[in-house]
C-alpha cells in the first residue's frame, strides 16, 4: 500500500496514511469549505487498505479546529476503519484534545457513541 | 425604497469590532477573514478556550454564508457579487457577536426561518442528542454538512440564534442573524 502524506494547509490538517505500519495520522485543522473533495481520496485509500489490513491499526486524530462540513467526512473514515475492525483486525482510535477544549471532548465523545471500535480519548496540556 | 444596508451595517458596528466584511463570500475572502481573527485573538492574549470557541463559531457563521447566499437583487445597490453576504465580528463588554446579513428570496424564507425556529426551540440536551443523530445517521449533502451548521452554533455557545427579517422589494428579504458567545 502506497502511503500518503498531506502537508497541514491553513484549511486542511496534515494526513498521513501509512499501509506499511498501519498508520493513520490527522492533525491540525480541518475547516476547508468542501471537505468532500479534501477526504474523497483518503476515503479511496481506507477502501483499498480495508481489503488487505495490516493485524492491527493505529488512528492518531489531533484536530485543532474542524468544521461540520468536516465532521461527517471525519465520521466516514471511522465508518471504514470500523469495517475493518469488525473483519476481524485490531484498530485503536486515540482522540487528542486540549485539556480545556470541551467542544473538542464532546465531539470526541461524539464519535465514541456512534461507531464501534475501540477509542481513547486523551488528555493533552495546554 | 428597500432595505437599508448602511443603516443595518451601523447598527451592527457597536462595541470593538474586530473584523467587518461586505462582499463576495469567496473561499479566498474566507481565508482572509480567518488569518484576520485569528491574529486579533492571539494579539489579545485571549483565553484559549474564549479563542477557539469564537474561531470555530466563525468559521461555522461564515461558511454558512459561502454555502447558501447568492448573487444579491439589483434593487439592492451593492456590487453584483457571485454571493453577496455581510459579516461582522464585534466585542462588546463581556461577549462577542458574530452578525451576519444577506438577502434571501421570499420563497426561500419559511425553510430558514423554520429551522432557526426548530433549533431555538430545542434544550442543550436536545440538541447535543439531535446533532448526533443527524451526524451518524444522514448522509452527506453536496455541501458537506448535513445540516449540522446551525446546530453546532447553538451548542457551543449554548445561545439562540437571534434573527430579522427586513423588507426589501417584492422578491427578497434581508436576513439578519446575531451569534453572541459569551
Amino acid at each position: 500500500m502506497e502511503t500518503i502524506i498531506r502537508e497541514g494547509s491553513p484549511k486542511t490538517p496534515y494526513v498521513r496514511l501509512d499501509g506499511e505500519k498501519g498508520l493513520i495520522e490527522i492533525k491540525g485543522r480541518s475547516i476547508p469549505e468542501n471537505s468532500v473533495e479534501f477526504y474523497k481520496p483518503l476515503i479511496d485509500w481506507l477502501d483499498s487498505y480495508g481489503n488487505q489490513p495490516l493485524d492491527s491499526t493505529s488512528v492518531n486524530v489531533q484536530l485543532e479546529y474542524f468544521n461540520t462540513s468536516s465532521s461527517k467526512c471525519i465520521l466516514d473514515i471511522f465508518k471504514k476503519l470500523e469495517l475493518i475492525y469488525k473483519k476481524g483486525s485490531k484498530v485503536h482510535i486515540n482522540w487528542y484534545y486540549e485539556e480545556d477544549d470541551e467542544d473538542m471532548f464532546e465531539a470526541g465523545e461524539d464519535y465514541q457513541s456512534i461507531i464501534n471500535i475501540p477509542f481513547t480519548m486523551i488528555e493533552m496540556e495546554e | 425604497m428597500g432595505f437599508d444596508l448602511d443603516k443595518w451595517i451601523a447598527q451592527k458596528m457597536q462595541g470593538e469590532v474586530i473584523l467587518k466584511y461586505v462582499g463576495d463570500v469567496s473561499s479566498d475572502k474566507i481565508t482572509d477573514a480567518l488569518d484576520s481573527i485569528e491574529s486579533y485573538l492571539n494579539l489579545k492574549n485571549e483565553k484559549n478556550k474564549t479563542r477557539k470557541k469564537v474561531y470555530n463559531v466563525f468559521v461555522e457563521c461564515i461558511q454558512n454564508l459561502f454555502h447558501h447566499v447568492d448573487i444579491p437583487p439589483v434593487t439592492a445597490k451593492v456590487d453584483l457579487v457571485p454571493k453577496f453576504g455581510v459579516i461582522i465580528l464585534a466585542r462588546d463588554n463581556s461577549f462577542y457577536r458574530i452578525s451576519t446579513g444577506n438577502f434571501v428570496l421570499i420563497d426561500k424564507i419559511s425553510i430558514i426561518k423554520d429551522r432557526i425556529d426548530q433549533v431555538n426551540s430545542l434544550s442543550d440536551e436536545e440538541v447535543r442528542s439531535i446533532y448526533r443523530d443527524i451526524l451518524g445517521n444522514e448522509e452527506i449533502t453536496l455541501k458537506g454538512g448535513g445540516g449540522l451548521g446551525m446546530l453546532d452554533i447553538v451548542r457551543k455557545t449554548g445561545n439562540k440564534l437571534e434573527y430579522m427579517l427586513y423588507p426589501h422589494d417584492n422578491e427578497y428579504l434581508f436576513f439578519s442573524l446575531d451569534v453572541y458567545i459569551s
